[in-house]
Formats: structure tokens, sequence, C-alpha cells
């Protein structure tokens, strides 16, 4: 299989409302700075893809608006998924491995403000036998959270401490929302929000755009001097019917995980994509990683959690670790779906 | 650029309104619940699934074999909804819970009207409240109640 | 208990989200030069193309478009359709013309409506000129113009 790397990652500013600025101004920046970090111009670029998901704007086909930020004359080849947009960036991958492209741009884009998250989110799951009821994402991740306080594999102060944690990270993330210094006391505090979970426990509302260049093995060599390989990258999805799945566990994680390798090296840092903090927890039994790797460095989703980006972030932060110098061999993973139901796991190398 | 722009918004609702087709499976237990009565399908491994799933979570075989359960159960999980959002069917505090109905083996996701955080615990068991206009809808049952 | 009813055959699961739709920076800035009676657009830094209404960025160019350049209310038909149904929540009543209008000054045409004259003289090339609604009608809307009439003496 054709090699590929990761050359160029930017992360635009995470915030609560974006303001005046529709989708495709969060776009340009991002992707206009990839663009100049990389030294790559349209023309070089053989393939685009984005991730994104229509209902946050309430506009059909609303992703075509955001290629308004892109130049497409003459016209490109482009393609987009209604998912996290690290699922774009796989369909990428697929593009380069097959001989298709050499230099691919990757972006996505969430602007969540104009709606109410928790209830567009409910549209993601069955409509004959679960939308009737509105169960909204936070709900359906509180399930999940006593599940497993349940079962014993986890505490609240365990969830507080992934919080806590999370905060202090977030700390050295000049782009993210929520950062602080607060005490796991402090936080189990809290009142509950859709118990047993606290508004801390549950990722923020974010607005925010990422864009990453990923090229095959030569072209990565000439416009990076230190690309992130992916070395091994695997997604698995569960079944929709929620009864069926223990949902303390996440079998699709963990053998996406085994398939993409994780565990035939050292692994210096992992991003895992966990909206709620006990999914944090959940994700970390089924990679297998030692106690002491450090875990969501950049804060994670608990930090800033632009939808259909979040998961694409924790892979471009583990690229940009290496790009810069500071890890060698890094994890990434994404998630989509209520209750952790998608997940893919990459694995980036020096 | 010289000054920030206004920032100009303005409300709209988007509104969905298909039908959407059963198919012959979800359609027969729907028109069960219209009867007040519960089914789930029986899977290839022998458990009995409600709602009906229309294919094998295992196999991918479809399913068709009906089996009546009880409109009481027990609750698997639950969360506790303090401030119901607009689209919830509730106007009040309520629980979200799994409910393993008797004679099923997958449980299934519904409301649980318990009136205050302290009567809901894992292990409890719930009764259907019928809708008294059952019109062949998940929502024919209206929530679960403590028993 | 047993029902005559038909068995069960489709469900009705009407979705309703409630949404705060935000204009963009570039369209803000277009619509609040509106509210003054003034049409606004913006230049591509890189070919120079104005756009009306802007985008916020050059899709030649793929780059963001901030300059603000006033243009004419003049213009000429690029196309136009005469539209004989009537649409679903449009007020305007059929039969009338919708024209592709390139504003003098202006690198892409804008749709808009064309008026004040016989459906059977329109042609593409054709010179219009806007005309406005009373002022105190106006707002945050393209729609402060009425419609678009030939230029008399043109």
């Amino acid at each position: 299989m054709r090699e590929a790397a990761i050359v160029g990652y930017v992360q635009g500013p995470q915030r609560r409302y974006a303001g005046a600025a529709n989708e495709s101004e969060l776009i340009m920046p991002v992707v206009g700075e990839v663009m100049r970090q990389t030294g790559v111009t349209m023309q070089d670029i053989d393939f685009t893809c984005s991730g994104s998901c229509d209902y946050l704007q309430g506009a059909a086909f609303a992703f075509v608006e955001g290629l308004s930020a892109l130049a497409t004359v003459p016209p490109i080849k482009e393609s987009h998924v209604e998912m996290d947009a690290a699922w774009a960036l796989y369909e990428a991958l697929l593009k380069i491995w097959t001989g298709d492209a050499d230099v691919c741009l990757v972006y996505g884009f969430g602007k969540s403000s104009p709606g109410e998250l928790r209830s567009v989110l409910t549209l993601q799951l069955d409509p004959y036998y679960h939308v009737p009821l509105w169960p909204d994402s936070v709900s359906m991740a509180a399930l999940q959270a006593r599940a497993l306080l349940d079962s014993g594999a986890a505490s609240e102060r365990d969830l507080a401490e992934v919080v806590a944690r999370s905060r202090v990270n977030a700390l050295a993330n000049p782009n993210a929302q929520l950062k602080g210094r607060p005490t796991v006391e402090q936080l189990l505090a809290e009142p509950a929000f859709v118990s047993p979970l606290r508004r801390h426990d549950c990722a923020p509302i974010t607005d925010g755009a990422s864009a990453m260049i990923v090229a095959s093995g030569d072209a990565a060599r000439r416009l990076c001097a230190r690309p992130a390989w992916i070395r091994g990258i695997d997604h698995r999805m569960e079944t929709g019917i929620l009864g069926a799945r223990d949902l303390t566990r996440s079998p699709s994680a963990r053998l996406a995980a085994e398939r993409a390798g994780v565990a035939r090296g050292r692994v210096d840092l992992v991003e895992l994509h966990a909206p709620f903090s006990h999914q944090e927890i959940i994700l970390r039994r089924e990679l297998g990683l030692a106690n002491e790797v450090p875990v969501n460095l950049s804060g994670g989703a608990l930090a800033a959690n632009a939808m259909m980006v979040a998961g694409f972030d924790r892979i471009g932060y583990v690229a940009g670790c290496i790009l810069e110098g500071k890890a060698d061999r890094g994890v990434a993973h994404a998630t989509s779906g209520h209750c952790l139901q998608q997940n893919l796991v990459a694995v980036l190398e020096a | 650029m010289a000054t920030q722009p206004e920032i100009l918004t303005k409300s709209f609702e988007l509104g969905y309104t298909y039908t959407r087709s059963t198919g012959p499976l979800i359609g027969r237990f729907l028109t069960g619940l219209r009867e007040r009565r519960i089914h789930g399908v029986r899977a290839s491994d022998g458990r009995v699934i409600v709602p009906p799933a229309e294919y094998d979570p295992q196999t991918a075989a479809a399913l068709d074999e009906l089996v009546p359960v009880a409109d009481t159960g027990t609750v698997t999980t639950w969360c506790w909804v303090c401030e119901p959002l607009a689209h919830h069917l509730l106007p009040h505090p309520f629980a979200f819970a799994l409910v393993r109905l008797d004679g099923a083996d997958v449980p299934l996701l519904h409301l649980v009207d318990a009136g205050d955080e302290t009567a809901m615990r894992t292990g409890m068991r719930v009764r259907a409240r019928w809708s008294d206009d059952p019109r062949g809808s998940i929502t024919d049952i209206a929530c679960f109640e403590p028993v | 208990m047993s029902d005559a009813r038909e068995p069960v055959t489709g469900i009705e699961v009407p979705i309703n989200l409630k949404y705060e739709f935000t204009a963009g920076a570039a369209l803000a800035r277009f619509l609040s030069s509106i509210r003054e009676g003034r049409i606004v657009g913006q230049r591509c830094p890189g070919c120079s193309s104005v756009y009306v209404p802007p985008r916020g960025s050059c899709s030649r160019c793929g780059i963001a478009t901030e300059e603000e350049v006033e243009v004419s209310d003049r213009g000429v038909i690029e196309s136009f359709t005469i539209v004989h149904i009537p649409l679903p929540g449009n007020p305007v009543k059929p039969p009338f013309i919708a024209a592709n209008i390139l504003l003098d000054g202006t690198d892409m045409a804008c749709l808009h409506l064309v008026s004040e004259v016989p459906t059977e003289r329109v042609v593409v090339g054709m010179r219009v000129q806007a005309v406005w609604k009373p002022r105190e009608e106006w707002g945050y809307t393209f729609e402060n113009i009425a419609w678009f009439k030939p230029v008399e003496g043109a």
C-alpha cells in the first residue's frame, strides 16, 4: 500500500458563538493558513474532502456553501461526508492508496450555535423507534454513564478527574474553549445536569473549523521535513439497536485499535475523542493504554467540541506534535454517533 | 477591514413532515401497539429483541418471528432529565431508561415518569402507561411508570 | 381488544427544529448598506472581480474579499425567464420575469425581478434600473428594490 502522511494541520479558534461569521468564513482562514504553511496551492491539490452536518445550520446541502471558501475555478475533484471530518480524511487516504491522488485537502467545519444541538443530534437515531421519543444527545450519553457507574468500572470521582485533567491540559492550548484549574471536590459539588452527568462532564457547544493537507510518500517528503506518517487507520461501527450493545464496552474501538496497530510500538501521546467524561474511561480500557501514556494533552473534546471537527482535531493534534518534533509515535481516535457507536483509530509516526 | 459587521440573525423553523413506510415487520409491531400489545422478534441466537429488529444484529438475516412480551419490565440503565427540552414528551422532570420487558432479552429505550429522581434505581420494576389514543406509534406507550 | 382498522404501514414523524440563522460577515455588510439605499459589493484582491451580493470570498481565487465597492443600481439583463406558475410562499403573482442582472461595475450577475415592461419585450442585453420601494419601507433586504425596469430612453 502507498505511504501517506499528514504534512500540515491548522485549527481555527474554538468559540461558543462565532458571531457574524458563517460557515465558509470559518473555513477560509484555516484552509488559507494550512496552504500557506505547506506551500501548497489549489493547483497542487488532487482531491478535496470535507466533513460537516447540514442539520447543524438547518439547510439541505449546506456543505456546498462551504465550497465558497475554496478556489473552484477550474473545477476541483471534491467529496463530502456527513460525518466527522476524520472520515473525510479516511476517504482522502483511499484516494492516495489507490493512486488517484498525491496531495489532498481535508477540512471539517461545525457551527452548532444556530440550533439546539442536543435535539439536532437526535436525528442520528432510528426514526421509527427512537426519534419520536426525542432522546437528546446528553441523555443518551447519561444512559451510558449510568451503566458504567453501575458496573463498578468507574466512579463519579473518576469522571470528575477526567474533567479536571482536561481543564488543566487545556491551559496550554490557545484554541481551547474551556480551561482552568478546578479541583475534583469543586466539580463533584456541582449539581446534576442529566443525572448522573454534570454539565462539566459534557463537551461544550463549539463553533469552529480545521484543515489538513495529507500527501502520498514522495509528495509528503517534498512538502515537509518531518511528515506525520499514517502507519495504521481503521474504523468500525456497532449496531444501531441500543439495547443490544453493552454500553460499558466499545468493541468497535478495540477492534479498530487492533487493526490500526496501536500495540505495535511505544505510544508517546494519545488523543481520544470523548465528548463525555465517562467515554474517555471506556476508550482507555479498550485501547489497552498503559497508565503513564499522556491522554488528551490538548484538553480533548471536553475543552472544545466543534461538531464534525473534534474527532478530526484529535488526529490533527497528534500530527502537529509529530510535525513539531515533540513526539515520535502517537494514537488518535475519533467517534461518531451516540454512545461511541462508531470509532476510528489512527496510528501516526515520525 | 474597517469595522466589524453587524450581526444579523433571523429565526426560522425547519419542518420535515414526512410519512415513513414501516415495512412489514415494523408495521406489525406498530399495529400491535395500537392494540396495546407489545411484540419482540426472535433473533438467530434465540434472544427476543424489543422493539423488533428487521435484521439479525449478528448474522444480518431477515427476522420475522414475532413473540408477545409483557408490558412490565426491569430498568437496566437510566438517566434523570432535570430540565426537559421543548421536544421532550413530558413537561416535568423524568427519566430516559432502557427497559427489559418480561419475556424479552434486549431492552428498549423509553421514558419513565417517576415523579422524582429518588424513585429511580437500576433494577426497578416498571409498567407501560398506555396512551389514551393509540395510533400505531412507539408513543402509544406514553411512558413507563414504577410498579 | 381487537381493532378493525387497517394494519399500520406508515408513520408520521414530524420533525421541527428551531434555528437562529446568521447572515455571515460579508452578507451582513451588504444588508447593512442596502438598508441605507446603497448597493455595496466586494472586490477580490486577486482577480479584481466585484461580487454583488458578496459571499466574502472569490470562488476563482479561493481568497477572502474584503475591499468594499459601492456600485450602480443600473445594469444589463444577462438572462431571464418568465414564470407562469405560482411558487409556494412567493408573494409575487405570475406571470413575472426573473432575471440575472449584471450591475454596472460588477462581475457576477445577481437574481432579481423585472417589471414595468410587457413580457414579450424583454430581451437579453436590455438595460435596466432599480425601482426602489419608499424609503420608510427599507430593511435589511435586497427587496428594498421592488424590481428592475427598463432604462428610459436606452
